[in-house]
């Protein structure tokens, strides 16, 4: 790791320690149905109203795999530039749980479907590689509700059977930044791929945080913990610092750490002990008998390749070389699919570099104003792009396009109607100008021999008293060339 | 025309179809000699009004083109019928009413057979002896105090007391071959993947099978003809290409080369077994088929991979029954008392001693030691019929290594017990057909059966020797209806 400003080191005394943090991601799979069963998955719906025989386990029921599933753990295998594993196997994880109704959870353990992959990061001083160690499939459990009734937990088995993508990372990752970086560019790819909606606050994405910590320089791993399922990246980064200066403050006061699951506790910022590893549950793995290995062809997976869209990396290197935007830019523009689509929609007609500018700064800043995504903005990318040549051709100038904007965002409104209704096209009528220009030099005359006796600087005035004088609308461009004549 | 219960499937098919006699009079006639033969304890949930209805419905307008046209049968209580209780014969289940139907029975009654109840087994079909069944033991018709066989121990007795016509069990470690065996009519094991599991009761998910009961081989060909179907529902189920099984059945067994495997004379065998077998070897010469010596060297090994096998997937496939969803529940404190009470009140013995075996053998650290050395020794067990399999065409053992034995006398001995599917577990392990057929009498009079073991998928072949076997055999049950009131 390179020496620099944003590496996060946590000093004590003379030590200075390094966080190792890997993440076990829980990634919803973007599906209509469970991944063994026909039920629907769609979030909020009435409690137990998605839950098919398979779903609640009835005696004689079987699981049988849903092929869309395996095609998004195989597309998202493909996003992460990982190796496809062409046979892999389901086994069941078994524990005892109110909401588990099988008594046992259908996930990957030994051969996972998809297996060695990468991800980068760009981090504000460069890129960074984060391996990831596997991605396997599996089912998601019921939900157990405590608080509705003082004696009795009800359970509502919506979710229980629903496909998951667990994506295990390496340990590379070094501060919440990173982690930060690493979940938002992981959701992004899973969303060009449209392989999960990365939705947290609807849990379609949740992460267990291992995190240990180890002197600065040294090679060996620390003793981890792992904090279990965090469902924001915020959380992520607040359990981490937590849980990391914890783990160093026990080192410097002679003690050793525990290898345990904790939770964090968002209320408290802090992380609690859950269970130690002699009371980690033995969960008696085997291959479930009622499913055959999954077996894919090439044929299958070159099939997949062909519907795999540009994805991230790639989009922003064609942002950088084709419109010569910068590093700094691209990424902001493909940080997500919507955003870099409507980019393309806007340049398609229009000037790139303006475009950009536009996006970026006033787009972006009234979105957030009013706190909409991209693809619920007031102004279609077509507007949009109306208005940026309304500004490349003189039209308007660009503080009137700021007022042609803010109407925009009002609703979709077409810039040149708008323009039209308003009178605001720019006057670029020398003779016009020229006059307008008289008027403001027979109002300021006492101003005009100052100007003319060296006080130079007057000569700003003069152009906001045009300006002013036209409502803004003068050529700012033509008011300087007559100014400078007549004065 | 003789009595109704005495007759055939293929018999009262002919007269339904010939309209000699009508559904109903044929359920009137099995109801009425079932509901004499309460003593013997085959059904555990009776059905009788609804299958007389329905006998009914069928005569009003009788589809006479199906195969088991307005016949009246009653299953294992291990299939989900919709509608009606499925206990597998469990406490837990006591009160479980499913609202879907297996694809075996479904299969079945598309074919226009009628419901008439549910037969007795051992808990979760754990057993082999019928000892084990929360709702009693059974009596075999042979003799009220021996077992019928298990785990399709009310399967077996019903059909040999004639209760039914026909039945269906379902085949782990032997569970249809050894209650055949026993009661002296013939079972069929088909090759795993050849029956939907869909719907029934799992016990161990890699072994289990339904397969048909009959009084004949015909009648079991004609039965399996109809409950053999793949199933996208189950994963397991092998879309392979069915044969008609009854209309393809020949006594023509000329040239057929039956194995005989050394490794089945156990130490400690009966010597009538050994003469049942060496009678049966020269049976099949009679019908023209060629002996040949043959070698499954694993054999020993069978028993203990099937003791580890089995329970470990049972004891998860069981997990499910913890009272929170359906069936049984003792209330607790709290979830895991409420877990342990239910459990272990909602469970027999048998059926916990084999959770905690499986439990056991998948713990960490001794998984690689048990279940993946089982899994190993499955391997080289399913190794050893392939290779006997490209001398041979089927191989002819024992089905039991002795008769039906006593009520109560193996319950306190489970490891005597398990002893009994010793030449019936390796086909499962396999996952190969195997058919029981009677063969003979013991010195006390008790039937024997020899068991017929095919290649994967040539139920045909295995129907086709057994068929001219049987004739050869001529086997008579000697049954006195000494329960009947």
């Amino acid at each position: 790791m390179s020496k620099n400003k944003s590496e996060y080191l946590i000093n004590r005394h003379d030590n200075q320690y390094e966080v190792v943090i890997g993440l076990e991601v829980h990634a919803q799979v973007t599906s209509e149905s469970k991944l063994f069963s026909t039920s629907a998955t769609k979030f909020g719906a009435e409690p137990n109203t998605q839950v098919s025989l398979v779903d609640a386990a009835f005696p004689g029921m079987l699981p049988v795999i849903n092929e869309y599933c395996v095609k998004q753990a195989i597309k998202t295998g493909i996003g992460l530039k990982a190796k496809i594993n062409k046979r892999s196997v389901f086994d069941r994880k078994n524990y005892f749980y109110a909401d588990l109704p099988q008594g046992y959870q259908i996930s990957q353990f030994k051969d996972p479907i998809v297996g060695e992959g990468k991800v980068i990061l760009d981090m504000p001083d460069g890129q960074k590689e984060v391996g990831i160690e596997r991605l396997h499939l599996e089912q998601d459990a019921g939900k157990s509700i405590h608080d509705l009734d003082p004696k009795n937990t009800f359970v509502d088995l919506n979710r229980s059977g629903v496909a998951l993508m667990e994506i295990v990372s390496k340990p590379d990752l070094r501060s919440p930044d990173e982690v930060n970086a690493y979940i938002k560019k992981l959701r992004s790819i899973m969303r060009y791929l449209g392989t999960c909606d990365g939705n947290m606050q609807e849990g379609s994405l949740r992460a267990d945080v291992n995190v240990s910590v180890r002197k600065k320089g040294s090679k060996e791993f620390g003793t981890r913990c792992e904090i279990k399922n965090v469902n924001s990246i915020k959380f992520m980064q607040m359990a981490i610092e937590y849980e990391a200066n914890r783990q160093v403050d026990l080192i410097e006061d002679g003690q050793t750490i525990d290898q345990e699951t904790r939770l964090f506790d968002t209320k408290k910022n802090e992380t609690r002990s859950m269970r130690s590893k002699e009371d980690a549950h033995d969960y008696r793995y085997f291959p479930d008998p009622d499913l055959l290995p999954l077996e894919v062809s090439d044929d299958f997976i070159e099939n997949l390749k062909s519907e795999i869209p540009e994805l991230p990396d790639e989009k922003k290197k064609r942002f950088i070389e084709k419109f010569k935007l910068s590093p700094y830019e691209a990424n902001i523009l493909v940080s997500d699919i919507e955003t870099s689509n409507y980019f393309e929609n806007v340049i398609k007609k229009s000037d790139v570099k303006l475009a950009t500018n536009w996006i970026i700064g006033e787009l972006f800043a009234a979105l957030n104003e009013k706190n909409l995504e991209i693809t619920e903005s007031p102004i279609s990318a077509g507007n949009l792009s109306k208005l940026i040549n309304l500004i490349k051709d003189g039209t308007i100038s660009g503080k009137i396009a700021k007022t042609v904007f803010e109407q925009m965002m009002e609703g979709d409104k077409d810039p040149q109607k708008i323009v039209e209704e308003k009178g605001l096209k720019q006057e670029s009528d020398p003779k016009a100008l020229e006059a307008l220009i008289d008027k403001v030099i027979d109002d300021n005359r006492d101003k005009a021999t100052e100007y003319k006796s060296g006080k130079v600087k007057l000569f700003g005035f003069f152009v906001g008293q045009v300006m002013k004088v036209s409502g803004g609308k003068a050529n700012p461009q033509l008011v300087n060339e007559i100014l400078k004549k007549k004065l | 025309m003789s009595e109704i219960t005495k007759q055939s499937l293929s018999q009262l098919v002919e007269n339904i179809k010939s309209k000699k006699l009508s559904s109903s009079e044929v359920t009137k006639a099995f109801v009425e000699r079932s509901e004499k033969s309460k003593e013997l304890n085959t059904y555990i949930t009776e059905d009788y009004a609804n299958a007389l209805n329905k006998a009914k419905k069928f005569d009003e307008k009788p589809n006479l083109d199906l195969k088991l046209p307005g016949i009246p049968m009653a299953v294992k209580d291990l299939f989900c019928t919709k509608d009606l209780r499925t206990t597998a014969g469990s406490k837990i289940l006591n009160n479980f009413v499913p609202t879907y139907e297996s694809t075996v029975t479904q299969n079945i009654w598309n074919e226009g057979a009628i419901l008439m109840g549910k037969l007795n087994c051992d808990e979760f079909a754990m057993g082999s002896s019928n000892e084990t069944s929360f709702f009693g033991n059974v009596q075999n018709p042979i003799d009220k105090n021996l077992v019928p066989g298990g785990s399709s121990g009310g399967s077996s007795s019903a059909v040999a007391a004639q209760l039914t016509p026909i039945t269906i069990g379902t085949d782990t470690g032997g569970s249809i071959r050894q209650p055949a065996s026993f009661t002296g009519t013939v079972g069929l094991k088909p090759t795993y993947g050849s029956c939907s599991r869909y719907g029934i009761v799992a016990f161990a998910s890699s072994l289990d099978q339904a397969g048909p009961m009959a009084q004949n081989v015909k009648d079991c060909a004609l039965l399996h003809e109809v409950i053999s179907t793949y199933d996208e529902k189950d994963s397991t189920s092998i879309d392979f290409k069915r044969n008609e099984y009854s209309k393809e059945l020949t006594k023509d067994i000329k040239g057929k080369k039956i194995g005989i495997p050394k490794e089945y004379r156990v130490d400690g065998m009966p010597k009538e077994i050994e003469d049942l077998w060496k009678k049966g070897i020269e049976y099949a010469k009679d019908c023209g088929a060629k002996i040949i010596d043959i070698s499954l060297p694993h054999t020993n090994y069978a028993l203990p991979t099937y003791y580890i096998v089995a329970p470990a997937e049972a004891s998860s496939n069981l997990a499910r029954y913890d009272g929170v969803k359906y069936g049984f529940r003792a209330e607790g404190e709290n979830l895991i008392d409420m877990y342990e009470k239910t459990r272990s009140e909602g469970f027999g013995a048998e059926v916990q001693r084999r959770i905690m075996i499986g439990t056991y053998v998948l713990s960490s650290g001794y998984y690689d030691a048990y279940y993946l050395k089982a899994q190993k020794v499955r391997k080289l067990i399913k190794n050893d019929f392939d290779d006997a399999y490209k001398k041979v065409d089927a191989i002819l053992t024992p089905s039991t290594p002795s008769s039906a034995f006593k009520i109560g006398e193996k319950t306190n001995d489970p490891v005597s017990m398990y002893l009994n599917d010793i030449f019936t577990v390796p086909v499962n392990l396999a996952g190969l057909p195997g058919i029981s057929i009677p063969a003979g009498h013991d010195a006390k009079g008790y039937p024997l059966g020899l068991q017929i073991i095919g290649k994967a998928f040539d139920e045909q072949n295995i129907l086709n020797i057994a068929y001219a076997m049987e004739e050869k055999i001529n086997f008579k049950n000697n049954i006195t209806d000494w329960w009947v009131k």
